[in-house]
């Protein structure tokens, strides 16, 4: 795939639980190498929308492609992470008994059969693939602590590089700022562009001075559907942007 | 594969005290004081089938995170099949002197062997069974219910299920397995008078030495990238599904492979008992089993055989001497370890477990928890 081609293709997406509409309608289009923050008020759909994209909500009527011609809707979670869709959580997930370095160790691409995992053994690659993403995510000095020692931000850090270490076209990300100190912030922003040369992100996110940080196009979302989309300029200023964040 | 102190010295204590019992028992007479008397031995040679158990328990509750109430099923299947080996050996010594037919079918006025009872006249026959038997009704089992994401108390229930329903089964006579009596009055193993005092000793050492492989192979699987993926899947199955593992696969693999370690176990313990009939498959030991890894310590292997020797000497004592108390001691005992020792007996000697690592700088990450 080439510069310009679509990556990721979601058109009609529609999530009913109980009746409650999260996703009504949603359509977005990501372009290979882009990287788009999602914002919106609580209850808007965004997390929803990385359900559907990940295999773990299935939605009612509607299509998610990835790529030329993956359907998305007919994987499970294994499958799409397989595929080259990592997800960094809300709430960061790192494995909290085993080290910076195995939580790598596992996250990095590779075969996940368990007749292959029993008697695996690291090489030489993995290694050097695992210290350069320690470096990455300024991790190195704390490689041989538990993850469940980490600070809050380190926890955040490790959650991207074991993303990073899965090799994924398409990083999906929520909130990955959420509770860090204004330095962390700012440290990610950086993080996530250098990450954005290589890889399509999508970031889902509250904190409006770190999406400017980003400077990328934005989509807002406002009931299970997409309200605006363009530059962050544009769209805090849309009449109809601001009713939905400022309330009515 | 490396081994810790702690593993070495378990292998060393196991596998050496099996051998100078069954030593002191074979060479001093039965007058010496340095004798150790047969019951000690058949005593011992339980207790480690029983470690067995415990390990494959543990297996799969500490590092899987599947609490199973249904582990004994397993074990009572390989003595199962271990015990229809048996009665093939008694030949025309039973009590009917039917040379074809165990004394029990002979009773019920059966007048051929079922087709299920064929081949186990062979040991080589009887051990694949030892193993299949578990084995397969384990990878039925665990295929259902992983596949369906059945996690946490459902599948625990489940599992009780299990073996409750084996227990109904096993008790009716028209099953062809002995009814609510089972399997006894043994003659042979493998030609060997099961009674004498040589076999008993021996029958110890070989229970000592499948307990030390189990450990090492449960050692090995732990320890391998396999192992980690599996505390992965304990801790945050979800996330684990988003790196693109199947925590389905995990599961099912050590489930089996937990079911066979029991099996084997309840095979080595018919012949060293002498009887195997449906109590074995009795909930309350199942749920024994788990409070022997809970006392031993959760996740740490050796405190799973600790554990269980612990336990059963304490009910060996128990019983005899105050009989009508030991429930209630086994209860206060399950309590007391989980208020007090979370991590059980091994916990007292380890500062870090598997379980739940300690953090090495305290202090300074919980300073930087409060600024971030």
């Amino acid at each position: 795939m080439s510069e310009g081609d679509t990556l990721l293709y979601l058109d009609g997406v529609t999530v009913t639980f109980d009746g409650f509409r999260a996703l009504n309608a949603l359509s977005l289009v990501l372009e290979q190498g882009e990287m788009r923050a999602v914002i919106g008020p609580n209850g808007a759909g965004k997390t929803t929308m990385m359900d559907v994209i990940t295999g773990k909500t299935r939605p009612d009527t509607g299509k998610v492609m990835f790529g030329k011609d993956t359907d998305l809707t007919r994987l499970d979670e294994p499958a799409i992470a397989s595929l080259g869709i990592g997800r960094k959580f809300q709430k960061p997930t790192v494995f909290e008994p085993h080290t910076v370095w195995d939580n790598l160790l596992l996250a990095l691409a590779g075969d996940r059969a368990p007749r292959f995992t029993l008697f695996a053994r690291q090489t030489a690659d993995e290694k050097r693939r695992i210290e350069q993403i320690l470096e990455t995510t300024r991790l190195t000095d704390v490689r041989h602590r538990a993850a469940a020692d980490l600070s809050h931000g380190q926890k955040q850090w490790l959650e991207i590089g074991m993303l990073l270490a899965q090799e994924p076209q398409l990083l999906l990300v929520d909130e990955p700022v959420a509770g860090m100190t204004d330095a962390e912030t700012e440290q990610t922003a950086v993080l996530l562009r250098e990450i954005n040369r290589t890889r399509s992100v999508v970031v889902v996110e509250h904190d409006m001075a770190f999406v400017r940080a980003l400077d990328v196009k934005v989509t807002v979302l406002n009931e299970g559907s997409v309200l605006a989309e363009g530059p962050i300029d544009l769209v805090s200023d849309d009449p109809k942007v601001i009713e939905v964040y400022l309330g009515r | 594969m490396k081994l810790d102190r702690a593993a070495i010295l378990t292998i060393v204590l196991v596998f050496g005290a099996a051998l100078v019992m069954a030593a002191l028992n074979q060479m001093t007479p039965p007058a010496s004081a340095m004798h150790v008397p047969t019951y000690v031995i058949a005593l011992a040679g339980k207790y480690l089938c029983f470690a067995m158990l415990a390990l494959a328990v543990d297996l799969v509750w500490g590092f899987a995170g599947i609490l199973s109430l249904g582990h004994a099923a397993f074990f009572a299947l390989g003595g199962y099949a271990m015990g229809m080996y048996l009665m093939r050996q008694i030949g025309d010594r039973g009590v009917y002197g039917n040379p074809n037919l165990p004394d029990f079918m002979v009773f019920l006025g059966w007048k051929q062997l079922p087709w299920y009872w064929h081949g186990f006249e062979w040991f080589g026959f009887a051990m694949l069974m030892v193993v299949l038997v578990p084995g397969v009704l384990a990878a039925v089992f665990g295929w259902l219910a992983f596949r369906s994401r059945v996690t946490g108390v459902y599948l625990s229930i489940i599992t009780q299920a299990l073996t409750y329903a084996l227990l109904l089964a096993f008790f009716r006579n028209d099953m062809g397995f002995g009814g609510n009596n089972g399997m006894t009055d043994f003659k042979a193993i493998l030609g060997f008078n099961i009674q004498a005092d040589s076999t008993r000793s021996a029958l110890l050492v070989i229970s000592a030495l499948f307990l030390c492989g189990q450990f090492l192979l449960a050692r090995f699987v732990v320890g391998s990238r396999f192992g980690k993926i599996l505390i992965a899947v304990r801790d945050t199955e979800s996330r684990t599904r988003f790196l693109g593992y199947r925590p389905e696969s995990y599961k099912l693999v050590v489930w089996v492979l937990s079911a066979v370690m029991a099996g084997i176990g309840g095979a080595l313990y018919v012949p060293q008992v002498g009887i195997i009939n449906p109590s074995e498959f009795a909930p309350g030991n199942s749920i024994e089993a788990v409070i022997w890894v809970a006392v031993g310590g959760r996740g740490t292997l050796v405190g799973a055989i600790l554990g269980a020797i612990l336990v059963n000497f304490g009910k060996t004592w128990f019983t005899s001497v105050l009989p009508e108390l030991w429930l209630y001691a086994l209860g206060a005992m399950f309590i007391l370890v989980t208020l007090f020792l979370p991590r059980g007996v091994v916990g007292l000697f380890r500062r870090r477990s598997r379980l739940e690592p300690e953090p090495e700088v305290p202090a300074a990450s919980a300073a930087q928890e409060v600024t971030g």
